[in-house]
């Protein structure tokens, strides 16, 4: 059993259900990220162990104690919310203590929380001001004050930096992590951005569609996805996608792409699992992270199996640290990343190296990873 | 040349604008003008009205009709004047305003952030009674008031215009309640606040500019209203509107023009002293900030 139990849960509206049999166990002080595209449920999610949403089967526990139909304010959870949701009328220290109060805490405790509070996030010079009176990163600061004052046992996270700019939700995650890690409290937290997901996670679920797709650490989700929607939705720029044949050339495995030119090309497969043999010269799909084609002075040195690549170049796009080089293979656009001072033209013939370490297959009828 | 344009533009714009304020000041004057001509006559003694000058200033300012209209103007039988009245519509009306206002506000909190089956159907029926004219209501209302035994007292004019209320502070408090954060609600629910402390700390403090919508809605209907206070409250239970109706019709010989106009002064001060108080409260949006702006 876990911290934070999520049991086989499900959740309908009338006949339409939303979510399918959810099981995610949650380890203390973890921090869990629900991530997905809109309309994947994990919002509903989220809801559902805040206790914002009922649960239509299965059951939800924290500590071992089963909270499905326990009141929000009884299952000792804060929630930080997209739009912060700070009370307009309170000031911002009224607002922190808020909960305390409404649980009877006696005002000198209540001020004592407050003040670690204001000293841990830094926002004591804000106490006496309005929500309105605060930029988008005080409200978002205060919004966490508010949930740590009651030092719950499970945080919830509801896609809190989606409304700041750009810079300010990098700063803003560096310090949810830096939080995390000094607390070591139990996080879950839910957002449609695969790189939060990635950067803050001690665990993932990526799920779409109501169903949890894979459920893994950032690491396993990157480099060994299930299927074909966690592979393209992680990663950005996302894995390239090829369809493939896979032949038996002198009693090892390649995988069959076409060049530019449509020319054949063959990638060879080291250390082929034996699931692979039932798609000999069938179509496949295989998967290449973008980072595993470069160009031969910048591969991997680590890497046990380089396979060169000839192929024309299409587009160089320059983005500073990295260069993004397209080019044309079995008939799609493939993407590779370079070092910034790669030398790559436009309508050159160049060879990639690509590290087939990497390299995923997927079926591409069920879109399920093979091996 | 963008100089040369810009120069042009301000001085039509300050001509047009000089137009429009002076349009503006005519109709305001226009409107004011039965005003000012009730004023000017109220502080008349009654010669200089029926020696035919409506229009002018008085020769002889007098404040004695006012005196008279408040304390000893014959009112129906009794020349008690429009004082016992006027505490009769204020008592009548500041409970009916504050009652209809708060049981509007819960309704509206209800049918928004505590959506049950039905509460579009029930909202929709509360809506139709906004329609009901009051000369339906008349005789059902009366044979309630009848079995509660309130009939021809303040209490039961308290009741009526309660209750007549609801449909409009509902709909009122709906439509605002709709477009405030329901994450504030859910925030307040998980910090540990019940139905009554969200209502009260949470969704009353921000409804300023709605509350003052409905109080003002509210008291200058009640308090203007005849119909209701002319059927269901008798004699000395009358509200102002009866009163200065009786004040006016009362024929004991001559016709007192200066205090029926300083009556009819009286039975309106309250309701523009309403406007004048919460008017500003309509603009000022007490939201700002609650949510990312």
């Amino acid at each position: 059993m876990g911290f934070l139990d999520i049991n086989n849960v499900t959740k309908s509206y009338g006949a339409v259900e939303v979510l399918h049999k959810v099981d995610i166990e949650v380890q203390e002080g973890e921090f869990l990220v629900l991530v997905g595209p809109s309309g994947c449920g994990k919002s509903t999610l989220l809801n559902m162990i805040a206790g914002l949403e009922g649960i239509t089967s299965g059951e939800i526990a924290i500590k071992d104690r089963v909270i499905n139909g326990v009141h929000p304010s009884k299952r000792n959870i804060a929630m930080v919310f997209q739009s912060y949701a700070l009370y307009p009328n309170m000031t911002v220290g009224q607002n922190i203590t808020f909960g305390l109060e409404m649980h009877g805490v006696p005002k000198a405790d209540r001020d004592r929380a407050m003040a670690d509070v204001a000293k841990l996030l830094q926002i004591e010079n804000l106490l006496d001001r309005k929500p309105g009176q605060l930029s988008g990163g005080q409200r978002q600061r205060v919004a966490m004050g508010r949930a740590l004052v009651r030092n719950p046992d499970v945080f919830l996270f509801d896609e809190p930096l989606s409304n700041l700019d750009a810079k300010l939700r990098v700063d803003m995650r560096t310090e949810i992590k830096k939080l995390h890690q000094k607390l070591g409290t139990t996080i879950v937290y839910v957002t449609h951005d695969q790189i939060e997901a990635m950067t803050l996670s001690t665990r993932i679920a990526v799920m779409y569609d109501g169903y949890v797709q894979q459920l893994g650490t950032p690491k396993e989700i990157y480099d060994n996805p299930a299927n074909l929607f966690v592979a393209s939705f992680m990663g950005s720029p996302s894995m390239n996608v090829l369809p493939a044949r896979l032949r038996n050339l002198n009693g090892e495995i390649h995988a069959e792409i076409t060049g530019a030119e449509d020319q054949p090309l063959h990638l060879r497969i080291e250390n082929a699992p034996e699931s692979y043999r039932a798609y000999l010269d069938a179509e496949v799909m295989l998967g290449i992270r973008p980072e595993a084609i470069t160009d031969p002075e910048g591969a991997d040195r680590n890497a046990r199996n380089i396979q060169s690549l000839h192929n024309t170049v299409s587009v160089t796009e320059p983005a500073g640290a990295d260069t993004f080089v397209s080019t044309t293979l079995s008939g799609k656009d493939c993407i590779a990343r370079m070092r910034a001072d790669a030398d790559v033209h436009p309508g050159q013939a160049f060879d990639f190296a690509v590290n087939m370490d990497k390299a995923v297959l997927f079926d591409p009828k069920t879109e399920e990873r093979i091996g | 040349m963008a100089i040369a344009s810009a120069d042009t533009a301000i001085r039509s714009s300050s001509f047009s604008r000089v137009l429009i304020y002076l349009v503006l000041l005519l109709f305001a004057l226009f409107y004011l003008l039965p005003f000012g001509i009730m004023l000017v006559n109220s502080l008349k003694p009654l010669e200089e009205i029926t020696g035919g000058n409506m229009v002018s200033l008085p020769r002889e300012w007098t404040i004695a009709p006012w005196l008279s209209a408040w304390s000893t103007a014959q009112i129906g039988v009794e020349p008690t004047g429009l004082r016992p009245y006027f505490i009769n519509s204020i008592v009548m009306a500041v409970p009916a305003v504050a009652l209809s206002t708060i049981v509007g506000a819960l309704n509206g909190y209800v049918l928004t952030k505590w959506q049950f089956r039905g509460a579009t159907l029930i909202f929709g029926l509360l809506l139709f009674s906004c329609f009901i004219p009051f000369q339906i209501v008349l005789i059902p209302m009366a044979r309630i008031l009848g079995i509660l035994d309130i009939a021809g007292t303040t209490t039961g004019l308290i009741l009526v215009h309660f209750v007549y209320g609801i449909g409009f502070t509902t709909l009122y408090f709906r439509n605002y309640y709709a477009a405030f954060p329901t994450e504030l609600v859910r925030a307040a629910q998980i910090d540990g606040a019940g139905f009554f402390q969200i209502f009260w700390r949470i969704m009353l403090p921000s409804s300023g500019p709605i509350i003052a919508v409905s109080c003002i809605w509210q008291f200058t209907n009640i308090w203007n209203d005849f119909l209701f206070g002319a059927s269901f409250a008798s004699g000395g239970s009358a509200p102002m509107t009866v009163a200065l109706n009786n004040l006016v019709n009362s024929s004991t010989g001559v016709r007192e023009y200066n205090v029926h106009f300083a009556g009819a002064i009286m039975a309106a001060a309250p309701t523009l002293l309403v406007y004048i108080v919460a008017g500003r409260y309509f603009v000022r949006g007490l939201m700002a900030g609650s949510v990312k702006g």
